[in-house]
């Protein structure tokens, strides 16, 4: 037994790396790097959401884009009807997240397996429409943001490092939550009925209501992250919400390794840099990125987070 | 009275066109197990075939009936190479594989045919209006799309239902290791299964191709649509499929067409005109929400226990 295994030692440099980037930034200039880790971290945090839920949780959500769009709009809409305050703008991003997952998830709940992956993904694409029609807020042309969330001196959303430093934290924050979730009562009541449902109703747990409660958890996570991609891109679109997003976030969750705490973080970061790095080379980088994903799902079990496990063992 | 005719028509014409696409889902789904986010692609590459064919050849129905054959031997090289090897895994599994298939779908379609849209002319003895009632004329081609679909319904129908071929179809969605053991070569089997649903969404897409312009993620909206049916008709029943997209393809075209005038009525011009479209996309999700509170497991399940 080692006291420290590959795939800990991994995230560790990961984690300093994600902590000491602006520094990299400022000294060498490159400010782009910090733009595109700033949303590298708003989506590894959506991704995070995801994975309490499909990871730990069992519930195969393929409409999580959905909250993305949810708490983006909340910012952008009430940005738009001059209400600036960040204050506000992010408990009702929050809010309107987590309602939607409510009803969402009662409803998608009641159905299991493939099922429940089909209606979160048409209940997402109903959210998708709903906001193209929405022609006060630019429709299908989405919504340009022109005051990012203002802390009233507290925190400066419009420096880039503060911004930053913001996202980052939010983070660590649900990750930390995640955790202890996941190693509490409850989270272990919800991992038991990703394992056996059946036997865990028979102990005398009511199932539904305690994946629903995980679902809305989750959906306020990620309604989080869309409070903050908004303020990042300064932007908010339907697109944002549309149904391949949803599947970019499930291919970083099992990218970087379900139902591990920093696996969608890894996801994340390694899907986007390779969205950024095919991108770079070819303007037809989803020729190559299609078949990958292919051959990940038939060889790559356990994502990253498995790979280092393994090699840690080996 | 017109226009109540014609929106009737219409609702039934997309719901047929749902049906293909539905029921080569429902059957793959049903007999192999396999989620394929990928149908809408072949429904997509139906479309570039039957413009890219049709120009070739110069005849609109020598190039239905080509991108028909294109895409029934796409469904299988698809089958063959990949999807086969996702059988008997995580549903998860055939989500993200199947999704990293669309990605490169569109992106060769894009390398090929390029970004902008391309258009599939119609024939002219296929665009003249045909009087169906005294007085009320509907566009030829719309009535063909229904006719066909219809046909290829019944054909769908007698040959699940009547042949060989359907049988162990059918046994094969009921007991997969049993007709195995009874020495049917499964293989072969799921192959041509995936070619059928694979053609019928070619189909579905070549037909469509005249309405709207042929563009890239064209299959992905439809496909959304046709898991609602699934998801309302029962999953892996054709029966349930066929009503499901009737249903859907009716309430979509009607509410988009009525609502508007119907909210009129309710509200102030303004709020309507603005809550309309909206309201109408979410009609048949809605719809999906009711069927799910009161038959979680759709309205005609294919093996009820």
């Amino acid at each position: 037994m080692k006291g420290l295994s590959v795939s800990k030692a991994v995230t560790a440099l990961m984690l300093a790396g994600l902590v000491l980037l602006p520094l990299y930034s400022q000294l060498s200039g490159n400010i782009f790097i910090l733009t595109l880790f700033t949303r590298i971290i708003i989506l590894a945090l959506a991704a995070a959401s995801l994975n309490l839920i499909m990871g730990f949780g069992g519930m195969m959500s393929f409409g999580h884009a959905a909250y993305l769009g949810i708490g983006g709009y909340a910012v952008g809409m009430l940005a738009q009807e001059g209400v600036g305050s960040g204050f506000i703008q992010f408990p009702v991003a929050l809010a309107a997240s987590a309602i939607y997952a409510l009803v969402i998830g009662a409803l998608s709940l009641r159905t299991r397996g493939v099922y429940f992956i089909m209606i979160t993904l048409a209940f997402a694409q109903m959210a998708y429409y709903v906001a193209s029609g929405l022609a006060r807020y630019g429709g299908d042309d989405g919504l340009t943001v022109y005051n990012r969330s203002d802390f009233s001196g507290l925190i400066n959303l419009s420096n880039r490092t503060q911004f930053y430093y913001l996202c980052l934290a939010c983070l660590l924050g649900v990750i930390f939550l995640i955790w202890r979730i996941v190693n509490s009562r409850f989270g272990l009541v919800v991992q038991g009925l990703r394992s056996n449902e059946q036997r865990m109703q028979a102990i005398g747990f009511p199932a539904k209501r305690y994946q629903l409660v995980c679902f809305v958890i989750s959906g306020t996570m990620c309604g989080l992250a869309g409070a903050l991609l908004a303020n990042n891109t300064d932007f908010v679109s339907p697109a944002v919400m549309y149904w391949t997003r949803s599947g970019d976030l499930m291919v970083m969750v099992i990218l970087g390794g379900m139902g591990t705490l920093f696996g969608p973080v890894m996801g994340a970061v390694v899907f986007l840099l390779l969205e950024e790095f095919l991108s770079q080379i070819t303007e037809y980088w989803a020729l190559i990125m299609g078949p990958l994903l292919l051959l990940i799902v038939l060889f790559g079990r356990g994502g990253i987070m498995g790979l280092l496990g393994r090699a840690g063992r080996g | 009275m017109l226009l109540v005719v014609e929106q009737f028509l219409n609702g039934l014409q997309f719901g047929l066109l749902l049906f293909l696409l539905a029921a080569g889902l429902t059957l793959v789904f049903g007999i192999m197990d396999l989620v394929n986010l990928a149908h809408g692609s072949l429904y997509m590459m139906g479309a570039y075939f039957a413009a890219t064919f049709a120009a070739w050849t110069g005849s609109f129905l020598l190039g239905a009936l080509m991108a028909l054959g294109a895409t029934l031997v796409l469904g299988i090289v698809l089958e063959v190479s990949a999807l086969r090897h996702l059988y008997g895994r995580d549903h998860l599994d055939h989500v993200l594989a199947t999704f990293g298939l669309i990605l490169f779908f569109n992106e060769a379609v894009r390398l090929i045919w390029g970004p902008a849209g391309l258009a599939l002319p119609l024939p002219a003895w296929l665009t003249v209006p045909v009087p169906i009632l005294p007085g009320i004329h509907y566009p030829a081609y719309r009535l063909a799309i229904i006719i066909v679909a219809l046909l290829v319904a019944l054909l769908l129908y007698l040959g699940v239902m009547r042949t060989r071929i359907g049988m162990l179809i059918r046994a094969g969605a009921s007991n997969r290791e049993m007709i195995g053991a009874l020495g049917i070569n499964i293989k072969l089997l799921y192959t041509l299964v995936f070619g059928l649903g694979a053609a019928l969404a070619g189909l579905a897409g070549l037909m469509q191709a005249p309405i709207l312009t042929v563009q890239i993620g064209m299959g992905e909206n439809i496909l959304i649509l046709a898991f609602v049916i699934i998801v309302i008709g029962g999953i892996g029943s054709i029966r349930g499929a066929f009503l499901a997209a009737i249903f859907v393809g009716m309430i979509d075209t009607l509410g988009r067409a009525f609502l508007p005038n119907l909210l009129r009525q309710v509200l102030s011009g303004a709020a309507a005109s603005t809550a309309a479209p909206a309201l109408s996309s979410m009609l048949i999700y809605l719809l999906m929400a009711i069927v799910l509170v009161v038959r979680p497991e759709g309205l005609f399940p294919a093996n009820r226990r």
